[in-house]
Protein backbone atom coordinates (compact mmCIF):
# COMPACT_ATOMS: atom_id res chain seq x y z
CA UNK A 1 0.00 0.00 0.00
CA UNK A 2 1.13 3.54 -0.74
CA UNK A 3 0.03 6.34 1.55
CA UNK A 4 0.29 10.09 1.21
CA UNK A 5 0.30 11.81 4.57
CA UNK A 6 -0.15 15.60 4.43
CA UNK A 7 2.11 15.79 1.41
CA UNK A 8 2.93 19.24 0.07
CA UNK A 9 5.19 20.14 -2.81
CA UNK A 10 6.29 23.70 -3.27
CA UNK A 11 8.65 24.27 -6.20
CA UNK A 12 11.55 26.64 -5.83
CA UNK A 13 9.70 29.38 -7.70
CA UNK A 14 6.95 29.24 -5.07
CA UNK A 15 4.38 27.25 -7.09
CA UNK A 16 2.46 24.96 -4.80
CA UNK A 17 1.89 21.96 -7.02
CA UNK A 18 0.48 19.65 -4.36
CA UNK A 19 -1.18 20.98 -1.26
CA UNK A 20 -1.56 18.87 1.85
CA UNK A 21 -2.53 15.71 0.03
CA UNK A 22 -3.54 12.70 2.08
CA UNK A 23 -4.74 9.51 0.50
CA UNK A 24 -4.24 5.79 0.38
CA UNK A 25 -3.46 3.80 -2.72
CA UNK A 26 -4.74 0.28 -2.14
CA UNK A 27 -2.54 -2.69 -2.98
CA UNK A 28 -3.31 -4.73 -6.06
CA UNK A 29 -5.70 -2.22 -7.63
CA UNK A 30 -5.57 0.63 -10.12
CA UNK A 31 -5.78 4.08 -8.59
CA UNK A 32 -6.16 6.90 -11.07
CA UNK A 33 -5.13 10.50 -10.42
CA UNK A 34 -7.21 12.68 -12.68
CA UNK A 35 -7.70 16.40 -12.96
CA UNK A 36 -7.20 19.40 -15.22
CA UNK A 37 -3.79 20.31 -16.60
CA UNK A 38 -1.40 21.65 -13.98
CA UNK A 39 -3.31 20.28 -10.99
CA UNK A 40 -0.29 18.38 -9.70
CA UNK A 41 -0.90 14.83 -10.95
CA UNK A 42 2.59 14.31 -12.33
CA UNK A 43 4.15 15.91 -9.30
CA UNK A 44 2.19 13.62 -6.98
CA UNK A 45 3.14 10.55 -8.98
CA UNK A 46 6.82 11.42 -9.17
CA UNK A 47 7.05 11.94 -5.45
CA UNK A 48 6.33 8.23 -5.02
CA UNK A 49 9.51 7.13 -6.80
CA UNK A 50 11.39 10.22 -5.63
CA UNK A 51 11.90 11.71 -9.05
CA UNK A 52 10.67 14.69 -7.03
CA UNK A 53 10.98 15.01 -3.27
CA UNK A 54 8.08 16.32 -1.23
CA UNK A 55 8.56 19.62 0.59
CA UNK A 56 6.72 18.33 3.62
CA UNK A 57 4.65 15.36 4.65
CA UNK A 58 5.37 11.71 4.16
CA UNK A 59 4.86 9.11 1.48
CA UNK A 60 5.11 5.53 2.59
CA UNK A 61 5.42 2.35 0.62
CA UNK A 62 4.34 -0.69 2.61
CA UNK A 63 4.83 1.33 5.75
CA UNK A 64 8.32 2.58 4.94
CA UNK A 65 8.97 6.27 4.29
CA UNK A 66 10.28 6.50 0.72
CA UNK A 67 12.69 9.21 1.87
CA UNK A 68 14.60 6.53 3.74
CA UNK A 69 15.29 4.55 0.57
CA UNK A 70 18.13 5.40 -1.81
CA UNK A 71 16.35 6.69 -4.96
CA UNK A 72 17.90 4.33 -7.57
CA UNK A 73 17.20 1.33 -5.33
CA UNK A 74 13.64 2.52 -4.76
CA UNK A 75 13.08 3.08 -8.48
CA UNK A 76 14.33 -0.36 -9.49
CA UNK A 77 11.47 -1.77 -7.44
CA UNK A 78 8.83 0.46 -9.02
CA UNK A 79 7.83 0.25 -12.66
CA UNK A 80 7.59 3.65 -14.36
CA UNK A 81 5.89 4.38 -17.67
CA UNK A 82 5.86 7.86 -19.20
CA UNK A 83 3.94 9.51 -21.98
CA UNK A 84 6.47 9.34 -24.80
CA UNK A 85 7.58 5.86 -23.74
CA UNK A 86 11.13 7.22 -23.30
CA UNK A 87 12.71 4.16 -24.88
CA UNK A 88 16.49 4.15 -25.28
CA UNK A 89 16.93 4.79 -29.01
CA UNK A 90 20.34 3.14 -29.19
CA UNK A 91 19.22 -0.17 -27.76
CA UNK A 92 17.20 -2.93 -29.35
CA UNK A 93 13.69 -3.49 -28.05
CA UNK A 94 14.70 -6.63 -26.15
CA UNK A 95 17.49 -4.77 -24.36
CA UNK A 96 15.21 -1.84 -23.63
CA UNK A 97 12.84 -4.20 -21.88
CA UNK A 98 15.71 -5.84 -20.02
CA UNK A 99 17.01 -2.52 -18.62
CA UNK A 100 16.11 -3.08 -14.99
CA UNK A 101 17.07 -6.79 -14.94
CA UNK A 102 20.50 -5.76 -16.27
CA UNK A 103 20.75 -3.14 -13.53
CA UNK A 104 19.87 -5.77 -10.98
CA UNK A 105 22.75 -7.86 -12.24
CA UNK A 106 20.86 -10.62 -14.01
CA UNK A 107 22.81 -12.54 -16.63
CA UNK A 108 22.28 -11.34 -20.18
CA UNK A 109 20.65 -14.63 -21.10
CA UNK A 110 18.18 -14.60 -18.24
CA UNK A 111 17.37 -10.91 -18.71
CA UNK A 112 16.71 -11.35 -22.42
CA UNK A 113 14.59 -14.44 -21.86
CA UNK A 114 12.52 -12.47 -19.40
CA UNK A 115 12.25 -9.59 -21.86
CA UNK A 116 10.94 -11.93 -24.56
CA UNK A 117 8.35 -13.24 -22.12
CA UNK A 118 7.19 -9.71 -21.41
CA UNK A 119 6.97 -8.71 -25.05
CA UNK A 120 4.59 -11.56 -25.50
CA UNK A 121 2.67 -10.61 -22.37
CA UNK A 122 2.00 -7.09 -23.67
CA UNK A 123 0.93 -8.48 -27.03
CA UNK A 124 3.96 -7.70 -29.16
CA UNK A 125 5.29 -9.97 -31.86
CA UNK A 126 8.65 -11.48 -30.81
CA UNK A 127 10.06 -10.55 -34.22
CA UNK A 128 10.07 -6.92 -33.03
CA UNK A 129 12.58 -7.75 -30.31
CA UNK A 130 15.60 -7.04 -32.45
CA UNK A 131 14.36 -3.81 -33.89
CA UNK A 132 15.26 -0.36 -32.65
CA UNK A 133 12.61 1.91 -31.14
CA UNK A 134 12.41 4.19 -34.19
CA UNK A 135 11.22 1.18 -36.19
CA UNK A 136 8.08 0.82 -34.05
CA UNK A 137 4.76 2.65 -34.15
CA UNK A 138 3.77 4.87 -31.26
CA UNK A 139 1.38 2.28 -29.90
CA UNK A 140 4.00 -0.45 -30.09
CA UNK A 141 6.54 1.76 -28.36
CA UNK A 142 4.06 2.37 -25.59
CA UNK A 143 3.62 -1.38 -25.13
CA UNK A 144 7.37 -1.75 -24.94
CA UNK A 145 7.35 0.96 -22.29
CA UNK A 146 4.88 -1.08 -20.26
CA UNK A 147 6.91 -4.28 -20.78
CA UNK A 148 10.06 -2.48 -19.64
CA UNK A 149 8.34 -1.25 -16.50
CA UNK A 150 7.19 -4.77 -15.68
CA UNK A 151 10.48 -6.51 -16.46
CA UNK A 152 11.74 -7.02 -12.93
CA UNK A 153 8.23 -7.83 -11.73
CA UNK A 154 7.87 -4.80 -9.45
CA UNK A 155 4.79 -4.83 -7.20
CA UNK A 156 4.11 -1.17 -7.97
CA UNK A 157 3.62 0.50 -11.34
CA UNK A 158 3.50 4.25 -11.92
CA UNK A 159 2.04 5.39 -15.22
CA UNK A 160 2.01 9.04 -16.29
CA UNK A 161 -0.42 9.60 -19.17
CA UNK A 162 1.03 6.54 -20.88
CA UNK A 163 -1.58 6.39 -23.62
CA UNK A 164 -2.24 10.03 -24.38
CA UNK A 165 0.08 10.32 -27.37
CA UNK A 166 -1.62 7.64 -29.47
CA UNK A 167 -4.80 7.83 -31.50
CA UNK A 168 -8.14 6.97 -29.84
CA UNK A 169 -8.43 3.48 -31.32
CA UNK A 170 -4.94 2.44 -30.27
CA UNK A 171 -5.55 4.07 -26.90
CA UNK A 172 -8.69 2.01 -26.35
CA UNK A 173 -6.85 -1.20 -27.19
CA UNK A 174 -3.95 -0.29 -24.89
CA UNK A 175 -6.45 0.39 -22.11
CA UNK A 176 -8.13 -2.97 -22.63
CA UNK A 177 -4.73 -4.61 -22.67
CA UNK A 178 -3.83 -2.97 -19.39
CA UNK A 179 -7.03 -4.20 -17.77
CA UNK A 180 -6.36 -7.71 -19.06
CA UNK A 181 -2.78 -7.60 -17.76
CA UNK A 182 -3.92 -6.27 -14.44
CA UNK A 183 -6.48 -9.06 -14.03
CA UNK A 184 -3.51 -11.45 -14.24
CA UNK A 185 -0.83 -9.48 -12.43
CA UNK A 186 -2.69 -7.57 -9.72
CA UNK A 187 -0.10 -4.85 -9.43
CA UNK A 188 -0.54 -1.74 -7.36
CA UNK A 189 -0.92 0.78 -10.15
CA UNK A 190 -1.03 4.54 -9.92
CA UNK A 191 -2.22 5.90 -13.24
CA UNK A 192 -2.21 9.58 -14.13
CA UNK A 193 -4.47 11.01 -16.81
CA UNK A 194 -6.36 14.18 -17.58
CA UNK A 195 -9.00 12.18 -19.46
CA UNK A 196 -11.94 11.44 -17.19
CA UNK A 197 -13.23 8.69 -19.47
CA UNK A 198 -9.92 6.91 -19.23
CA UNK A 199 -9.95 7.38 -15.45
CA UNK A 200 -13.42 5.92 -15.11
CA UNK A 201 -12.62 3.04 -17.43
CA UNK A 202 -9.37 2.00 -15.77
CA UNK A 203 -9.67 3.02 -12.15
CA UNK A 204 -10.76 0.81 -9.32
CA UNK A 205 -10.46 4.06 -7.41
CA UNK A 206 -10.35 7.53 -8.94
CA UNK A 207 -8.80 10.51 -7.17
CA UNK A 208 -9.97 13.78 -8.68
CA UNK A 209 -7.52 16.61 -8.06
CA UNK A 210 -8.24 20.27 -8.50
CA UNK A 211 -5.75 22.94 -9.53
CA UNK A 212 -3.45 23.75 -6.65
CA UNK A 213 -2.98 20.08 -5.91
CA UNK A 214 -5.96 19.53 -3.64
CA UNK A 215 -7.97 16.34 -3.52
CA UNK A 216 -11.52 17.04 -4.62
CA UNK A 217 -12.88 13.51 -4.32
CA UNK A 218 -11.68 9.97 -4.15
CA UNK A 219 -14.12 7.21 -4.93
CA UNK A 220 -14.86 4.23 -7.10
CA UNK A 221 -15.85 5.23 -10.65
CA UNK A 222 -19.53 4.32 -10.22
CA UNK A 223 -19.81 6.28 -7.00
CA UNK A 224 -18.00 9.19 -8.59
CA UNK A 225 -20.49 9.29 -11.44
CA UNK A 226 -23.57 9.12 -9.21
CA UNK A 227 -22.35 11.15 -6.29
CA UNK A 228 -19.87 13.84 -7.35
CA UNK A 229 -18.75 15.68 -4.24
CA UNK A 230 -19.16 19.18 -5.59
CA UNK A 231 -19.68 21.32 -8.68
CA UNK A 232 -16.04 21.07 -9.69
CA UNK A 233 -16.15 17.28 -9.81
CA UNK A 234 -19.57 17.31 -11.44
CA UNK A 235 -18.36 19.61 -14.18
CA UNK A 236 -15.15 17.69 -14.63
CA UNK A 237 -17.07 14.44 -15.07
CA UNK A 238 -18.94 15.99 -17.95
CA UNK A 239 -22.21 14.93 -19.55
CA UNK A 240 -24.06 11.63 -19.65
CA UNK A 241 -23.00 10.64 -16.16
CA UNK A 242 -26.19 8.59 -15.71
CA UNK A 243 -25.65 6.54 -18.82
CA UNK A 244 -21.90 6.17 -18.29
CA UNK A 245 -22.50 4.88 -14.81
CA UNK A 246 -24.37 1.89 -16.26
CA UNK A 247 -20.98 0.63 -17.49
CA UNK A 248 -20.24 -0.32 -13.90
CA UNK A 249 -23.33 -2.42 -13.36
CA UNK A 250 -23.12 -6.00 -14.52
CA UNK A 251 -25.83 -7.23 -16.85
CA UNK A 252 -25.69 -10.58 -15.07
CA UNK A 253 -28.78 -9.84 -13.01
CA UNK A 254 -30.98 -8.85 -15.95
CA UNK A 255 -34.06 -11.08 -15.90
CA UNK A 256 -34.10 -13.15 -19.09
CA UNK A 257 -37.20 -14.55 -20.82
CA UNK A 258 -37.17 -17.44 -23.27
CA UNK A 259 -36.59 -16.29 -26.84
CA UNK A 260 -39.88 -15.58 -28.64
CA UNK A 261 -40.78 -17.33 -31.87
CA UNK A 262 -40.12 -14.32 -34.07
CA UNK A 263 -36.40 -14.31 -33.22
CA UNK A 264 -34.80 -16.14 -36.11
CA UNK A 265 -31.64 -18.13 -35.42
CA UNK A 266 -29.31 -20.30 -37.45
CA UNK A 267 -28.87 -24.04 -36.78
CA UNK A 268 -26.25 -23.31 -34.06
CA UNK A 269 -28.67 -21.04 -32.25
CA UNK A 270 -26.99 -17.77 -33.23
CA UNK A 271 -29.41 -14.88 -33.85
CA UNK A 272 -30.08 -13.78 -37.41
CA UNK A 273 -32.73 -11.11 -36.80
CA UNK A 274 -36.30 -10.38 -35.91
CA UNK A 275 -38.96 -11.58 -38.30
CA UNK A 276 -40.63 -8.49 -39.69
CA UNK A 277 -42.84 -8.36 -42.74
CA UNK A 278 -41.09 -10.54 -45.27
CA UNK A 279 -37.51 -9.92 -44.04
CA UNK A 280 -35.35 -9.71 -40.96
CA UNK A 281 -34.99 -6.64 -38.78
CA UNK A 282 -31.90 -5.56 -36.87
CA UNK A 283 -31.19 -6.84 -33.38
CA UNK A 284 -28.80 -6.03 -30.54
CA UNK A 285 -26.98 -8.55 -28.39
CA UNK A 286 -25.32 -8.55 -25.01
CA UNK A 287 -23.51 -11.22 -23.03
CA UNK A 288 -24.90 -11.17 -19.47
CA UNK A 289 -21.73 -12.83 -18.15
CA UNK A 290 -19.31 -10.27 -19.53
CA UNK A 291 -21.21 -7.12 -20.44
CA UNK A 292 -22.53 -4.21 -18.48
CA UNK A 293 -26.04 -2.92 -18.14
CA UNK A 294 -25.05 -0.15 -20.55
CA UNK A 295 -24.45 -2.72 -23.28
CA UNK A 296 -27.73 -4.44 -22.49
CA UNK A 297 -29.62 -1.17 -22.72
CA UNK A 298 -27.85 -0.35 -25.95
CA UNK A 299 -28.82 -3.76 -27.34
CA UNK A 300 -32.46 -3.10 -26.45
CA UNK A 301 -32.35 0.29 -28.15
CA UNK A 302 -30.94 -1.30 -31.29
CA UNK A 303 -33.87 -3.66 -31.75
CA UNK A 304 -37.05 -2.26 -33.29
CA UNK A 305 -39.14 -4.02 -30.65
CA UNK A 306 -36.98 -2.86 -27.72
CA UNK A 307 -35.90 -6.36 -26.82
CA UNK A 308 -32.23 -7.15 -26.25
CA UNK A 309 -30.92 -10.59 -27.17
CA UNK A 310 -28.80 -12.28 -24.54
CA UNK A 311 -26.08 -14.53 -25.94
CA UNK A 312 -23.35 -16.72 -24.46
CA UNK A 313 -19.62 -16.67 -25.21
CA UNK A 314 -20.16 -18.45 -28.51
CA UNK A 315 -22.87 -16.04 -29.57
CA UNK A 316 -25.74 -18.50 -29.10
CA UNK A 317 -29.06 -17.13 -27.89
CA UNK A 318 -29.67 -17.66 -24.17
CA UNK A 319 -32.81 -15.62 -23.85
CA UNK A 320 -34.09 -12.11 -24.32
CA UNK A 321 -34.57 -9.07 -22.09
CA UNK A 322 -37.19 -6.49 -22.80
CA UNK A 323 -36.94 -2.89 -21.68
CA UNK A 324 -39.10 -3.74 -18.68
CA UNK A 325 -36.51 -6.27 -17.49
CA UNK A 326 -33.72 -3.76 -17.91
CA UNK A 327 -35.77 -1.10 -16.18
CA UNK A 328 -36.18 -3.33 -13.11
CA UNK A 329 -32.43 -3.43 -12.71
CA UNK A 330 -32.08 0.30 -13.39
CA UNK A 331 -34.49 0.96 -10.53
CA UNK A 332 -32.50 -1.29 -8.25
CA UNK A 333 -29.33 0.67 -8.92
CA UNK A 334 -30.90 4.10 -8.77
CA UNK A 335 -28.61 6.63 -7.07
CA UNK A 336 -29.11 7.00 -3.30
CA UNK A 337 -31.41 9.78 -2.16
CA UNK A 338 -29.03 11.44 0.31
CA UNK A 339 -26.64 12.75 -2.33
CA UNK A 340 -25.42 16.14 -1.00
CA UNK A 341 -24.53 14.90 2.49
CA UNK A 342 -22.49 11.99 1.19
CA UNK A 343 -20.70 14.26 -1.26
CA UNK A 344 -19.87 16.99 1.22
CA UNK A 345 -18.00 14.55 3.38
CA UNK A 346 -15.06 13.99 1.06
CA UNK A 347 -14.80 17.63 0.01
CA UNK A 348 -14.25 18.52 3.65
CA UNK A 349 -11.17 16.34 3.54
CA UNK A 350 -12.54 13.54 5.68
CA UNK A 351 -11.51 9.96 5.05
CA UNK A 352 -11.60 9.47 1.30
CA UNK A 353 -14.23 7.15 -0.03
CA UNK A 354 -12.55 4.05 -1.31
CA UNK A 355 -13.69 2.20 -4.40
CA UNK A 356 -14.23 -1.50 -4.91
CA UNK A 357 -11.99 -3.75 -2.83
CA UNK A 358 -8.62 -4.72 -4.25
CA UNK A 359 -9.12 -7.71 -6.42
CA UNK A 360 -12.31 -6.39 -7.92
CA UNK A 361 -10.05 -6.22 -10.95
CA UNK A 362 -11.67 -4.76 -14.00
CA UNK A 363 -14.12 -1.96 -13.77
CA UNK A 364 -17.09 -4.23 -14.31
CA UNK A 365 -17.84 -4.78 -10.63
CA UNK A 366 -21.12 -3.57 -9.22
CA UNK A 367 -20.90 -0.47 -7.04
CA UNK A 368 -20.45 -1.05 -3.35
CA UNK B 1 49.86 19.11 -63.19
CA UNK B 2 53.49 19.36 -64.16
CA UNK B 3 54.31 20.61 -60.75
CA UNK B 4 52.60 17.64 -59.15
CA UNK B 5 54.49 15.26 -61.44
CA UNK B 6 57.73 17.05 -60.58
CA UNK B 7 57.04 16.78 -56.89
CA UNK B 8 55.72 13.24 -56.63
CA UNK B 9 57.85 11.88 -59.48
CA UNK B 10 61.15 12.93 -57.95
CA UNK B 11 62.64 9.79 -56.32
CA UNK B 12 64.65 11.91 -53.87
CA UNK B 13 61.33 13.09 -52.38
CA UNK B 14 60.58 9.53 -51.29
CA UNK B 15 63.57 8.87 -49.04
CA UNK B 16 65.87 10.53 -46.53
CA UNK B 17 65.13 12.76 -43.53
CA UNK B 18 63.35 15.35 -45.68
CA UNK B 19 61.47 12.84 -47.84
CA UNK B 20 57.70 12.51 -47.92
CA UNK B 21 57.46 9.42 -45.61
CA UNK B 22 59.46 11.06 -42.82
CA UNK B 23 57.67 14.39 -43.14
CA UNK B 24 54.32 12.63 -43.18
CA UNK B 25 55.18 10.70 -40.05
CA UNK B 26 56.35 13.86 -38.28
CA UNK B 27 53.17 15.59 -39.32
CA UNK B 28 51.08 12.74 -38.00
CA UNK B 29 53.01 12.74 -34.74
CA UNK B 30 52.37 16.42 -33.98
CA UNK B 31 48.79 16.12 -35.05
CA UNK B 32 48.05 12.96 -33.12
CA UNK B 33 49.70 14.26 -29.96
CA UNK B 34 47.81 17.55 -30.10
CA UNK B 35 44.55 15.86 -30.98
CA UNK B 36 44.80 13.31 -28.19
CA UNK B 37 45.62 15.89 -25.55
CA UNK B 38 42.74 18.08 -26.74
CA UNK B 39 40.34 15.14 -26.75
CA UNK B 40 41.42 14.04 -23.29
CA UNK B 41 40.68 17.51 -21.98
CA UNK B 42 37.60 18.46 -23.99
CA UNK B 43 35.58 15.22 -24.08
CA UNK B 44 35.44 14.66 -20.30
CA UNK B 45 34.88 18.37 -19.75
CA UNK B 46 32.07 18.48 -22.30
CA UNK B 47 30.49 15.37 -20.80
CA UNK B 48 30.73 16.77 -17.30
CA UNK B 49 29.27 20.15 -18.19
CA UNK B 50 26.57 18.61 -20.36
CA UNK B 51 25.57 16.07 -17.74
CA UNK B 52 25.63 18.30 -14.68
CA UNK B 53 24.77 21.60 -16.33
CA UNK B 54 27.52 23.19 -14.26
CA UNK B 55 30.09 25.42 -15.95
CA UNK B 56 28.17 26.01 -19.16
CA UNK B 57 29.90 29.38 -19.33
CA UNK B 58 33.17 27.60 -20.15
CA UNK B 59 31.56 26.24 -23.30
CA UNK B 60 30.31 29.65 -24.38
CA UNK B 61 33.73 31.20 -23.87
CA UNK B 62 35.43 28.35 -25.71
CA UNK B 63 33.02 28.61 -28.63
CA UNK B 64 33.68 32.33 -29.02
CA UNK B 65 37.40 32.06 -28.48
CA UNK B 66 37.54 29.51 -31.26
CA UNK B 67 36.29 32.09 -33.71
CA UNK B 68 38.53 34.88 -32.52
CA UNK B 69 41.79 33.10 -31.89
CA UNK B 70 44.67 33.67 -34.35
CA UNK B 71 46.53 30.37 -34.39
CA UNK B 72 49.66 31.84 -35.87
CA UNK B 73 49.69 34.64 -33.34
CA UNK B 74 49.45 32.11 -30.56
CA UNK B 75 52.32 30.19 -32.10
CA UNK B 76 54.51 33.27 -32.06
CA UNK B 77 53.49 34.02 -28.49
CA UNK B 78 54.36 30.53 -27.29
CA UNK B 79 57.69 30.65 -29.14
CA UNK B 80 58.47 33.92 -27.38
CA UNK B 81 57.59 32.41 -24.04
CA UNK B 82 59.00 28.90 -24.46
CA UNK B 83 61.74 29.44 -27.00
CA UNK B 84 62.41 27.68 -30.29
CA UNK B 85 63.52 24.12 -30.61
CA UNK B 86 60.89 22.29 -28.53
CA UNK B 87 57.63 20.87 -29.83
CA UNK B 88 55.65 22.84 -27.26
CA UNK B 89 55.18 25.92 -29.46
CA UNK B 90 53.48 23.73 -32.01
CA UNK B 91 51.46 21.56 -29.71
CA UNK B 92 49.94 24.31 -27.63
CA UNK B 93 48.31 26.25 -30.47
CA UNK B 94 47.09 23.01 -32.02
CA UNK B 95 45.57 21.85 -28.73
CA UNK B 96 43.97 25.22 -28.19
CA UNK B 97 42.60 25.04 -31.71
CA UNK B 98 41.19 21.54 -31.25
CA UNK B 99 39.49 21.96 -27.89
CA UNK B 100 36.54 24.21 -28.85
CA UNK B 101 34.93 22.02 -31.53
CA UNK B 102 35.23 18.94 -29.33
CA UNK B 103 34.00 20.71 -26.22
CA UNK B 104 31.10 22.48 -27.88
CA UNK B 105 29.83 19.43 -29.77
CA UNK B 106 30.22 17.06 -26.85
CA UNK B 107 28.39 19.49 -24.61
CA UNK B 108 25.62 20.05 -27.11
CA UNK B 109 25.31 16.35 -27.80
CA UNK B 110 24.76 15.57 -24.15
CA UNK B 111 22.53 18.59 -23.50
CA UNK B 112 20.48 17.81 -26.57
CA UNK B 113 19.43 14.37 -25.38
CA UNK B 114 15.66 14.32 -25.07
CA UNK B 115 14.59 15.28 -21.55
CA UNK B 116 12.05 12.44 -21.52
CA UNK B 117 14.79 9.96 -22.24
CA UNK B 118 16.97 11.26 -19.45
CA UNK B 119 13.95 11.15 -17.20
CA UNK B 120 13.15 7.58 -18.16
CA UNK B 121 16.74 6.55 -17.46
CA UNK B 122 16.62 7.96 -13.94
CA UNK B 123 13.12 6.61 -13.51
CA UNK B 124 14.31 3.07 -14.28
CA UNK B 125 16.79 3.39 -11.42
CA UNK B 126 20.03 4.22 -13.24
CA UNK B 127 22.51 6.18 -11.15
CA UNK B 128 23.97 9.46 -12.42
CA UNK B 129 27.07 7.90 -13.91
CA UNK B 130 25.08 5.04 -15.46
CA UNK B 131 22.76 7.56 -17.06
CA UNK B 132 25.80 9.26 -18.59
CA UNK B 133 27.57 6.13 -19.77
CA UNK B 134 24.60 4.00 -20.80
CA UNK B 135 22.28 6.62 -22.17
CA UNK B 136 23.71 10.07 -22.75
CA UNK B 137 27.00 9.09 -24.39
CA UNK B 138 25.56 6.52 -26.81
CA UNK B 139 22.80 8.91 -27.85
CA UNK B 140 25.16 11.90 -28.11
CA UNK B 141 27.85 9.91 -29.90
CA UNK B 142 27.17 11.21 -33.42
CA UNK B 143 27.75 14.77 -32.22
CA UNK B 144 30.75 13.83 -30.10
CA UNK B 145 32.32 12.17 -33.12
CA UNK B 146 31.48 15.18 -35.25
CA UNK B 147 33.38 17.42 -32.83
CA UNK B 148 36.34 15.06 -32.83
CA UNK B 149 36.33 14.93 -36.61
CA UNK B 150 36.25 18.71 -37.03
CA UNK B 151 39.07 19.02 -34.52
CA UNK B 152 41.16 16.31 -36.18
CA UNK B 153 40.81 17.89 -39.61
CA UNK B 154 41.71 21.33 -38.30
CA UNK B 155 44.71 19.96 -36.46
CA UNK B 156 45.97 18.04 -39.47
CA UNK B 157 45.62 21.08 -41.72
CA UNK B 158 47.09 23.50 -39.25
CA UNK B 159 50.03 21.35 -38.18
CA UNK B 160 51.84 22.84 -41.18
CA UNK B 161 52.71 25.72 -38.87
CA UNK B 162 55.32 23.50 -37.21
CA UNK B 163 57.57 24.44 -40.09
CA UNK B 164 57.44 28.10 -39.05
CA UNK B 165 59.40 27.32 -35.91
CA UNK B 166 61.89 25.07 -37.56
CA UNK B 167 60.15 21.77 -36.91
CA UNK B 168 59.29 19.11 -39.48
CA UNK B 169 56.03 17.92 -40.90
CA UNK B 170 54.44 18.49 -44.28
CA UNK B 171 54.66 22.23 -43.69
CA UNK B 172 58.34 22.03 -44.50
CA UNK B 173 57.58 21.48 -48.18
CA UNK B 174 55.36 24.53 -48.21
CA UNK B 175 57.58 26.88 -46.22
CA UNK B 176 60.82 25.82 -47.84
CA UNK B 177 59.24 25.77 -51.25
CA UNK B 178 58.01 29.31 -50.80
CA UNK B 179 61.44 30.43 -49.57
CA UNK B 180 63.20 28.88 -52.55
CA UNK B 181 60.42 29.59 -55.00
CA UNK B 182 60.13 25.84 -55.70
CA UNK B 183 56.40 25.95 -56.34
CA UNK B 184 56.21 22.24 -57.10
CA UNK B 185 57.12 21.59 -53.47
CA UNK B 186 54.58 24.12 -52.22
CA UNK B 187 51.79 22.54 -54.20
CA UNK B 188 52.94 19.00 -53.46
CA UNK B 189 52.99 19.74 -49.73
CA UNK B 190 49.55 21.34 -49.87
CA UNK B 191 48.14 18.36 -51.74
CA UNK B 192 49.59 15.98 -49.16
CA UNK B 193 47.95 17.96 -46.37
CA UNK B 194 44.62 17.91 -48.21
CA UNK B 195 44.86 14.17 -48.78
CA UNK B 196 45.63 13.64 -45.13
CA UNK B 197 42.60 15.69 -44.14
CA UNK B 198 40.45 13.57 -46.45
CA UNK B 199 41.89 10.41 -44.93
CA UNK B 200 40.97 11.67 -41.47
CA UNK B 201 37.48 12.44 -42.67
CA UNK B 202 37.18 8.95 -44.09
CA UNK B 203 38.49 7.33 -40.90
CA UNK B 204 35.80 9.12 -38.93
CA UNK B 205 33.08 8.00 -41.30
CA UNK B 206 34.21 4.43 -40.67
CA UNK B 207 34.34 5.01 -36.94
CA UNK B 208 30.82 6.42 -37.05
CA UNK B 209 29.62 3.27 -38.78
CA UNK B 210 31.16 1.02 -36.18
CA UNK B 211 30.57 2.97 -33.00
CA UNK B 212 27.17 4.62 -33.42
CA UNK B 213 24.13 2.43 -32.78
CA UNK B 214 21.91 2.01 -35.85
CA UNK B 215 19.04 3.08 -33.64
CA UNK B 216 20.61 6.46 -33.06
CA UNK B 217 21.95 6.99 -36.56
CA UNK B 218 18.58 6.26 -38.17
CA UNK B 219 16.46 8.31 -35.87
CA UNK B 220 18.41 11.45 -36.59
N1 LIG C 1 9.97 22.08 -11.98
C1 LIG C 1 8.96 22.91 -11.72
N2 LIG C 1 9.19 24.14 -11.24
C2 LIG C 1 8.17 24.98 -10.98
N3 LIG C 1 6.87 24.68 -11.14
C3 LIG C 1 6.58 23.47 -11.62
C4 LIG C 1 7.60 22.52 -11.94
N4 LIG C 1 7.00 21.40 -12.41
C5 LIG C 1 5.68 21.63 -12.36
N5 LIG C 1 5.42 22.87 -11.89
C6 LIG C 1 4.09 23.48 -11.67
O1 LIG C 1 3.40 22.69 -10.74
C7 LIG C 1 2.04 22.56 -11.09
C8 LIG C 1 1.69 21.08 -11.21
O2 LIG C 1 2.43 20.50 -12.27
P1 LIG C 1 2.25 19.00 -12.72
O3 LIG C 1 3.23 18.73 -13.77
O4 LIG C 1 2.29 18.12 -11.51
O5 LIG C 1 0.79 19.04 -13.31
P2 LIG C 1 -0.06 17.91 -14.03
O6 LIG C 1 -1.29 17.75 -13.24
O7 LIG C 1 0.76 16.70 -14.26
O8 LIG C 1 -0.44 18.61 -15.40
P3 LIG C 1 -0.56 18.01 -16.88
O9 LIG C 1 -1.89 17.35 -16.98
O10 LIG C 1 -0.51 19.23 -17.73
O11 LIG C 1 0.58 17.08 -17.08
C9 LIG C 1 1.87 23.34 -12.37
O12 LIG C 1 1.37 24.60 -12.03
C10 LIG C 1 3.25 23.46 -12.92
O13 LIG C 1 3.40 24.64 -13.65
MG1 LIG D 1 1.55 15.73 -16.03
Amino acid sequence: MITFEDVTKRYRDGTVAVDDLSLEVPTGAITVFVGPSGCGKTTSLRMINRMIDATSGRITLNGQDVREIDPPTLRRGIGYVIQQAGLFPHRKIVDNVATVPYLLGWSKKKARARAMELLELVGLDPSLAHRYPFQLSGGQQQRVGVARALAADPPVLLMDEPFSAVDPIVRASLQDELLRLQSELRKTIVFVTHDIDEAVKLGDTVAVLRVGGRLAQMAGPATLLTEPADDFVREFLGRDRGIRRLSFISAKEVRLSPPPADLVTDEDGRPLGWRSGGGLAAYGVFNPEADSLRVALDAALLSPNGVAVAVDEEGRVRGVAGRDAIDELLAEYAPPVAGPAAGAQSSRGGPPTVGPPPGAGSSQGAPT
Amino acid sequence: MNWLADFFGDPSHWSGPDGIPVRLLEHLEFSAAAFLVAALIAVPLGLFIGHTGRGALVVVVAANAARALPTLGLLVLVVLLAGVGTVLPVLIPLIVLAIPPILVNTYQGVRGVDADLRDAAYGMGLRGRQVLVRTLIPVALPLILLGLRLAAIQVVSTATIAAFVGLGGLGRFIIDGLATKTYADVIGGAVLVAVLALAVQFAFVLLDRVAVSPGVRQSR
